[in-house]
């Protein structure tokens, strides 16, 4: 019997583990984790392929941070099915925990379409610490000159960095025809697509992978892709960095409610009473679109897992919502995008665009009722949370909308009133 | 805590807090050397918003319920629980820009050289920070202020 049972110790599980402390000193925590160490920060994985960061460096936490918490932390056990009318948790290996409060942080998993040859060694996913360690000991083993990455998204991109580093020759291949389009309009692609290929990567964009072949004289190792447009890549490696998909296996046939993930309100509650899911297995408010949606980010479910904790506890809190938000490093050129980034045609929707293309800078704002809904930068973040901060609060622009774009904008650009407000010390 | 307050009112905008501040994070503690020749090249992390007739200089405000710390994907920012303020440990740093992304006051500098953030670490270790001591017209103030 444990008080609180998480299940899943990444970003949600190990904040409602603080939020739950921060109200309750003594209820027991056990969390159940599929991983050996699970404190780590799953967007660093490419930075271990790369070299660029070792374990230690990886380490969100520090070790002590179960101990520190008094959490039981279950590393390497896995959670195999929930009992929901006697409040268990079965494990793999038979054992049963009673809780009182659950917590349903199992994460994603990656999605990997069907290929011919993907069962081929040295096909890989890209979603935790074990991926990346076995791609790196891959690259050493085999001496791996070329890779395939599917998918040019924000896993797929930095993935791609981390292989060239490493001095591979990469392909990515992409279904959609611009490259980070659930983040950039075609125009900040465009520019984005130019800079890497500048370094050395080549994209096959508006196709995927038909097929991955053998090599001539070991067909169970990759040698090879075949495009739907008919091309070959040849390559060692093969990563696949699609996107993850709610890992929602352990409530499926329960009663808890899942639409494409676990659906929750937002006290991070599921529709079964002390039942609760937090971070990319849930379904969460998007304040800009004004509902709620698969949102895969670690922020996010650093955010949620924290509600969660507190309404376990006791403490009633209510999540505040995120919305589609990312800010890339990769290859040199910083983005932030957030919300809606390449909205369709709608006369509802204001859209301020300011171009440098000599300086490959780009930023858009997209406004609806003067309030800001969608934010691009590319190449020129500094100061992007300003901004954010007026989108989240959904101040009123209108006044000043033009002084959005300009170079140095800042608080001091703001109203006076809006500026003593945004600038006070919290 | 200790806070560092700007008094909007008094601030000249004249940018000495940026120069004592890039200073007082250099190797050599000296303005020429810094400015000049010290690698890599230190910077500043109080920043100067000069809107004329308005200006004023704005750092790290040390959040009760810091963004950046709630964004952070690598574990680099925390909120010290004893002293109140959010530190950075740059070993740690990723360099995504995610605190970049969602801090309110624009007070996380992007050290792009170091590919890692800077922001104001309040001049540990020296009796008041160092934008503070070096402020002419006293528009920085170093004072206790409630959680």
């Amino acid at each position: 019997m444990s008080k609180y049972v998480i299940i899943g110790a990444s970003a949600a599980g190990i904040a409602a583990v603080e939020a739950i402390r921060k109200v309750d000193l003594v209820g027991t925590i056990t969390v159940i984790t599929e991983e050996a160490c699970a404190h780590y920060s799953k967007p660093m994985i490419s930075d271990l392929v790369s070299g660029k960061a070792g374990i230690q460096k990886m380490k969100c936490k520090t070790d002590n941070f179960w101990k520190e918490n008094n959490a039981e932390a279950r590393m390497s056990k896995k959670a195999v099915s929930l009992n929901l009318s006697d409040k268990t948790v079965n494990l793999e290996d038979g054992e049963k925990i009673v809780y009182e409060k659950l917590l349903l942080a199992t994460g994603g998993k990656p999605f990997v379409p069907k290929m011919e040859g993907q069962d081929k060694d040295s096909v890989f996913t890209f979603t935790n610490i074990s991926d990346a360690q076995r791609l790196a000991a891959k690259i050493d083993s085999i001496h791996a000159k070329g890779a395939v990455v599917i998918g040019a998204g924000l896993i797929g991109i930095s993935v791609t960095e981390a292989l060239m580093k490493r001095g591979l020759k990469v392909t990515v291949v992409e279904l959609q025809e611009k490259i980070l389009s659930l983040l950039l309009d075609s125009k900040a692609s465009d520019i984005v697509e130019a800079i890497i290929r500048k370094a050395g990567v080549n994209f096959a964009t508006g196709q995927s992978v038909q097929k991955i072949v053998g090599r001539p004289d070991n067909d169970g190792a990759v040698g090879g892709v075949i495009l739907t447009k008919g091309d070959q890549v040849a390559c060692d490696l093969v990563i696949v960095a699609i996107g993850v998909i709610p890992r929602t296996e352990l409530v499926v046939g329960t009663t808890v409610k899942i639409n494409r993930g676990i659906v929750v309100d937002n006290f991070m509650q599921t529709n079964v009473p002390d039942v609760y899911a937090a971070g990319d297995v849930a379904e969460a408010y998007d304040f800009i679109l004004n509902q709620n949606r698969l949102l895969p980010l670690w922020p996010l479910a650093v955010l949620e897992g924290r509600v969660a904790g507190y309404n376990m506890a006791g403490k009633k809190a209510s999540y505040e919502g995120g919305t589609n938000m990312s800010s890339l490093k990769y290859f040199g050129i910083p983005i932030v995008s957030i919300g809606l980034a390449n909205p369709k045609d709608d006369p509802t929707l204001e859209i301020l665009v300011k171009l440098d293309a000599e300086n490959n800078v780009y930023k858009k704002l997209v406004l609806k009722n003067n309030v800001i809904v969608g934010l691009t930068l590319v190449n020129c973040i500094d100061r992007a949370g300003i901004l954010f901060n007026l989108m989240k609060t959904q101040t009123n622009v209108k006044k000043f909308k033009k002084d959005l774009l300009r170079d140095d904008f800042g608080l001091a650009v703001l109203p006076l009133g809006l500026q003593r407000k945004m600038s006070v010390v919290q | 805590m200790k806070k560092i307050i700007a008094k909007q009112e008094a601030c000249m905008g004249c940018g000495l807090c940026e120069v004592y501040c890039t200073t007082a994070h250099s190797k050599s503690k000296d303005i020429v050397k810094a400015y000049n020749s010290e690698q890599p090249k230190p910077i500043s992390r109080i920043r100067r918003e000069v809107n004329k007739p308005v200006s004023f200089a704005i750092q790290c405000r040390h959040c009760e319920d810091a963004p950046c710390v709630t964004a952070c994907l690598s574990g680099a920012m925390q909120k010290d629980q004893k002293t109140g303020e959010v530190t950075h440990n740059k070993d740690k740093c990723m360099g995504c820009w995610t605190c970049v992304m969602v801090c309110p006051y624009g007070a996380l500098i992007m050290d792009k050289e170091g590919k890692v953030v800077a922001k104001c670490d309040l001049c540990q270790g020296l009796a008041e920070p160092a934008c503070v001591a070096n402020c002419p017209n006293q528009a920085l103030v170093f004072k206790e202020v409630k959680p």
